[in-house]
Parts: C-alpha cells; structure tokens; sequence
C-alpha cells in the first residue's frame, strides 16, 4: 500500500521508520488495547446496522478500520489533555471514556445522547473528558485545536492537545495557517493526520502534491513522522515520543498515521472508487484488531476462550447500549430553545 | 414536455452549456468522483449526483475534482472567471460557505465595483441549503439571506425542475457572480421540462418571480421547498374557504418587487413562509419591503413563518419541530387572517 500511494516517489526521509518503533507493552496493556478497539469494532458495527434500520439518520460515518489510532493515542495521554477531532468521532469519544450508551443514544438523536440528541453522529462533545467535539467542517477543528494546545501553554500545564485530522482535509488553508501559529508559538499540539488513502471518493493520489503527509509541516520546521496506523503499538510509540516534545516545551509535532477505512465514506457510499480487492487485503492482512489478537495468543497469558470471553462482554455492552439508545426519549420541544446562548 | 427530476433538470442543463460554450469548466468536491476515472467508467457526480456524466463526456481538464480546499477553489474560480472564462463552482453545502466566506462577500461581491465594470464576473456558485433530512447543524442551513444580504451577489432559490434548469441556464450566462441554491430535498421533485422547438431549456431571467397560484384573499410567498409546503396549506385552507396566491420569487437578489406589490395589492394580506433565519433573514426582508412599499394595500399585519432562532437540531422530532411545514402555515394563516 505504501509505495503504490507515495506514486513511485521514492524519497528516503529520516523522518519515516523505516523499522517502525514498537511500543513495550505490558500484558494488561495489551488485553485494553484489545478490548478497547473491539468495542469501537462492535460498536461501529452495530451503528451501521442501525443505520439500515432506519433508527439513525443523516449522516454516519463509521471508524472501523482505524481502531488502532484512537486506541493508540488516547493511551498516550493524562489528565487534562484535550482531543477533538473530525465527524468520524465515534471511535475517539469511547476512549476518551464517553459511555457507548451516551454515543450510541446521541446517534439515535435521543436525550440520553451526550449532546442531548441535537449534534448527532458529526457533531458530539464530552468536554469532561477533555474532549472538544466531533466536527462537522472540514478543517475546522485544526485551529481548534491549535487553541487547546494554547490554553494548556498558557495557564502553564504540561497538558497536550491531539488535534486529528483527515488526509482531505490536510488540503484545507486553515491546517497551515495553525501548523505556522503552533510552532511560532511553540504550542503543545499533536497534530494526527488519520490518512485513511481516501477524503469520501477521493484518494489522496487525487487530491495531494505530496501525499506524504507527515511532511506537510516541514516548512514550519514542525517534526513530523509516519505511523504505522494499523498497528497499536507503533501508534503508542510514535506518540510518547510526541507527548514527551510537546509536554517538555518544544512544540507541536505531527504524526501521519497511515491508516484505512473498511467502509464507506459515510452510510451512503456506494464505495465504487476503489476495489474489493484492495478493501479484503488490508481486512485480511493488516488488521489492527487481528494483529493484536495474533500478539497476545503469542505471548499466551490469555488463550483463545478468554479471547472469546471479552468479545462477550465487548458485545453485550454494546447490546445494552442499544437498548438504551431505543428506549431513551426524544428530547422535549423547549430543546429547541435552550442551549443556543448563556 | 418530458418529465425529469429537479437533480436531473440541473445535470441535463449542465450537459447543454458545456457542449455549447467551452469557456465553461466545472470544479468541485468529489463532482466527478472515483478513483483513477481515466481509466475507468466510475463516476460518482457529486453527493447529489447533478454533475454525472460530464467529466466523462468533457474530460477531466474541463470538469474538476479539487482537494478540499473551498477558500481557494472558490477564489480560482473567481481569478479564472475575471478573465472571462465561465466556471461553476460546486460547494457541496452553503454551510462551507463559512469556508470561502472572503471569497464571495468581498472578492466575488466587490470586484465590478472596484474595477469600474471593466472586468466581467461570470462565476456561478452552486450550493445545496436545507433542513429535513437529520444532516444536523453544519449541512442543513439555508443561507440565501446571508448572501443576499451583501451587494454585487445574485442569488436563486429554484423550487422545480424546469426552474432550476431555465435558471441555471440564465446564471451561466449571467456576467455577474451567481449563489445558486439548491434545496436538498427537491433533488427527487419530478415536474416538466421547458424546451424551446429545438428541444433547448428555455432560460428564465433572474429577478423574475411567478405565480404559482392565483388568489384573492392572502398573498403566500414561499421559495425553494417551502413553494410545496405552501401549495399543500393553500388546498388545506381553499376547503376552509380562504383562497391564497402563492408567489415563488425564484430570485432572492434581486428580488421581483413588483410581483410581490402587484399581489399584495389584490389581496391585502401576506404571510411569509421561509426556511431561512428567523431573525434578519428573507421573510424579514419581505415583510419590511412590503411594509413600505405596499403599506396602503395591508388590511392587517404581515407576518412571517419561520423555523425558530435556533442551529438546526439533530433529533427527527426536533427538526420537524424546527421546519415550518404546511400545517404550520395553515396554522398560521388561519390565526392571523381568519376575518
Ligand atoms: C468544509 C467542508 N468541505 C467539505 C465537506 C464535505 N466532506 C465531509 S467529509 C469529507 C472528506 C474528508 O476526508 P478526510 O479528511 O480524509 O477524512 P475521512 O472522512 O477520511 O475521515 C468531505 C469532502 C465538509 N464537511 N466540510
Ligand atoms: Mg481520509
């Protein structure tokens, strides 16, 4: 997949592992990181299948696939670090510790939602969590993003703000107009780039000059690297090598995060630019949740029927997240009129 | 007089202009769509699919796929339309327009003015607006009245197919920039086509409003989707004895003044039905043209329908709470005009 989408650009980089780091993890790190990502499988999988259901509408855009980055990155972090992130946002609340009942119910447009069933699946916030919301612009939450990572420098916390992003909207003027503010400034921002090859039907070979990405900030002397984004623990590393500059004052720093979305754009894909093929290869080969898996029946402190065990679990927290994302009420008309200003 | 969709009204004028005119090129987000269509017969033609086919038939160079990038797509379109070419420009949704906001309100919006007419501005801007499909706060909005508030912008609002086809036909041709509207839940509305003998769209002059039907006892004025809404109250209230003239402006700027006083006139009574803000919006501008213009006509207030000062809410109940509807109107109408 790499040298098909760099088009044959060969340029060696110091910047890009060529032997990706992999994060040491401990055994019960690695059964989070297992349980972590299976919960947004199962949970994006079951969005999906209440999409076609009917009891989500709108616009739905699912992350199964990219598992591994908001795993990867969340671990990274402390107590008052800050994420926001685009629409595709599912993935990232959950580990930032939004309940699946609150994002489930929030998708099915319900109070029980955690933006009260007014945002919907592009547009949630759990500020308790640090986390600043899925947004609906592309590009928007770049600059946002650039603000938390503002705040955190200012009221003087080593505190870090992971600003992510879409290989689409890397394109956006605002992406480079906060990469030259942030740097300028020495802000704590984690730019992640989640390139997923693809921006709705359009692949980054379409849409970029550079297609790769991490050196997008290279002109703002910002350090960028590529990520292994299939890969859990070339995500953590890649990103404790990131948290450490920025919470020691140097910076923002960026990470392009080569990743792939198994489904559609959103819900209403038809999915016709790109083959079957090119999909079952990353499902079967490069798996993020499979590859972990693979890893712990290795290491053998788990067997295969505690394997089984958490799937159970993973899927009758999501069961019940349904249920409530059914039974909980749509919000009352007043609504309609309250939260719009103090 | 074939029947077609307003989607496939749009898309079949945009074949005619191009095969015409080869200074019109076409640029985008995901307009022609797919991986590699050199090679390949995929072609996606935007969300809404009203660029189908074109970049097959026209070619790449003439119909564009751009990064997502509205600030500077906009503003190449407007750069490359200063030189006379004719580019329409695709921003998938109005909301984006907070994107290239510079771009239309002072480049595209200035630019005759300050060259003293010298340079001509044939740049049309399509866009989708509206609510009613739970795409939520940032791809539901309609800002007609937010451009149409800034001078050196023509802005419409098609509400069928053959409007949007004669429309668009006209904006192409327009010399000046044009913020054409298109309401997402009209894509699907089927209706006639208008050809001349020779089978071309007969083009419709902007700022040329119609009358969608006659009546003599409350002057409904409506566009885009809200022309339908008020079609069904207006069946509604004839059974309750009150006959409504509906008029669709089709043009928000310039707005037909004189249909709208030439009503207003004959049935002294007019309701707004706008999708719009509620506050400094379209159905604002109306009801203060109205009250200064046609003041002397009014046997009572006017008024106006709007969904409430509020972003567009997710939740199906809450939207369709939010969306003024034809029960709404008939409501209304019959609340403030009932003698
Ligand atoms: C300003 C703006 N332009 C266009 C869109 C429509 N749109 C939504 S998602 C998307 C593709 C974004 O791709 P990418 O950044 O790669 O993120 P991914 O969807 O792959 O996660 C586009 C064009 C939008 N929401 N906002
Ligand atoms: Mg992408």
């Amino acid at each position: 997949m790499t040298s098909k989408k760099s088009g044959g650009k060969a340029q060696p980089s110091r910047r890009r592992n060529s032997k990706p780091a992999l994060y040491d993890a401990t055994d019960a790190e690695l059964k989070e990181f297992y349980e972590q990502m299976l919960l947004i499988r199962r949970f994006e999988e079951k969005s999906g299948q209440m999409y076609g259901m009917g009891l989500i509408g709108g616009f739905c855009h699912l992350y199964i696939g990219q598992e591994a980055v908001a795993v990867g990155v969340q671990s990274a972090l402390k107590d008052g670090d800050k994420v926001i992130t685009s629409y595709r946002a599912h993935g990232h609340m959950l580990v930032a510790g939004s309940t699946a009942k609150s994002v489930l119910a929030e998708l099915t447009g319900r109070i029980g939602g955690c933006s009260k069933g007014k945002g919907g699946s592009m547009h949630m916030f759990d500020p308790k969590n640090g986390f600043y919301g899925g947004h609906g612009i592309v590009g928007a939450q770049v600059s946002l993003g650039t603000g938390l990572g503002f705040a955190n420098k200012y009221r003087k916390t080593d505190n870090v703000s992971v600003t992510y992003f879409g290989d689409g909207a890397a394109n956006q003027g605002q992406v480079y107009e906060s990469f030259n503010m942030a740097e300028l400034w020495k802000l704590p921002v984690i730019f992640i780039i989640e390139n997923n090859q693809y921006a709705m039907g359009t692949s980054v070979l379409r849409s970029s000059s550079e297609v790769e990405l991490y050196k997008r900030g290279e002109s703002f002397k910002i350090p960028g690297e590529q990520v292994d984004g299939m890969n859990v623990l070339a995500v953590r590393a890649a990103m404790d090598k990131a948290v450490e500059h920025c919470r020691s004052g140097k910076g923002p720093y960026i990470l392009e995060m080569k990743t792939y979305r198994y489904r559609g754009h959103s819900m209403s894909d038809p999915a016709k630019y790109r083959t079957k093929e090119e999909v079952q290869k990353m499902k079967s080969e490069r798996d993020c949740i499979d590859q972990i898996k693979e890893l712990i029946l290795d290491r053998g402190f788990m067997s295969e029927d505690d394997l089984k065990a958490i799937d159970k679990a993973v899927k009758a927290e999501v069961a019940e997240a349904a249920t409530f994302a059914q039974e909980s009420p749509e919000p009352p008309m007043s609504e309609l009129y309250t939260d719009v200003l103090a | 007089m074939t029947a077609i969709s307003f989607g496939d009204a749009l898309n079949r004028t945009l074949h005619d202009c191009m095969a015409a005119d080869d200074s019109i090129i076409i640029a985008g987000e995901d307009i022609a769509g797919g991986a590699g269509i050199e090679d390949s017969d995929v072609e996606l033609g935007g969300v809404f699919g009203v660029t189908r086919g074109l970049a097959a038939r026209f070619g790449t160079g003439r119909v564009l796929d751009t990064p997502i990038t509205e600030s500077a797509f906009v503003g190449m379109g407007l750069g490359a339309a200063a030189t006379g070419l004719r580019p329409v420009i695709e921003v998938m949704f109005c909301d984006f327009f907070g994107v290239c906001f510079d771009q239309l309100i002072n480049q595209a919006a200035k630019m005759r003015f300050l060259s003293n007419d010298r340079i001509q501005l044939p740049l049309v801007i399509r866009t989708t607006m509206g609510a009613g499909d739970g795409s939520g706060a940032m791809h539901s909005q309609s800002l007609h009245a937010l451009v149409a508030s800034v001078p050196g912008l023509r802005v419409v609002c098609p509400a069928t197919p053959a409007d949007a086809a004669g429309l668009l036909k006209t904006s192409i041709a327009s010399p000046d920039p044009v913020i054409f509207m298109e309401h997402k839940g009209l894509y699907g509305l089927t209706g006639p086509l208008r050809e001349d003998e020779d089978g071309h769209i007969v083009p419709i002059p902007l700022g040329k409003g119609r009358y969608v039907r006659r009546g003599t006892d409350l002057t409904l004025v409506a566009t885009g989707a809200m022309v339908q809404e008020a079609e069904k109250a207006a069946d509604i209230l004839a059974v309750r004895g009150m006959r409504c003239e509906i008029i669709d402006p089709r043009t928000i700027s310039p707005l037909d003044m004189e249909i709208l006083i030439e009503s207003v006139a004959g049935t002294g009574r007019l309701l707004v039905v706008d999708e719009g803000a509620a506050f400094a919006g379209f159905a604002d501008a109306v009801v203060s043209k109205i009250s200064q213009k046609a003041f002397a006509f009014l046997k009572s207030a006017p008024v106006s329908l709007t969904p409430p000062h509020t972003p567009v809410p997710y939740g199906r109940a809450l939207e369709a709470a939010y969306l003024p509807s034809h029960e709404k109107i008939v409501e209304c109408a019959l609340r403030h005009f009932s003698k």
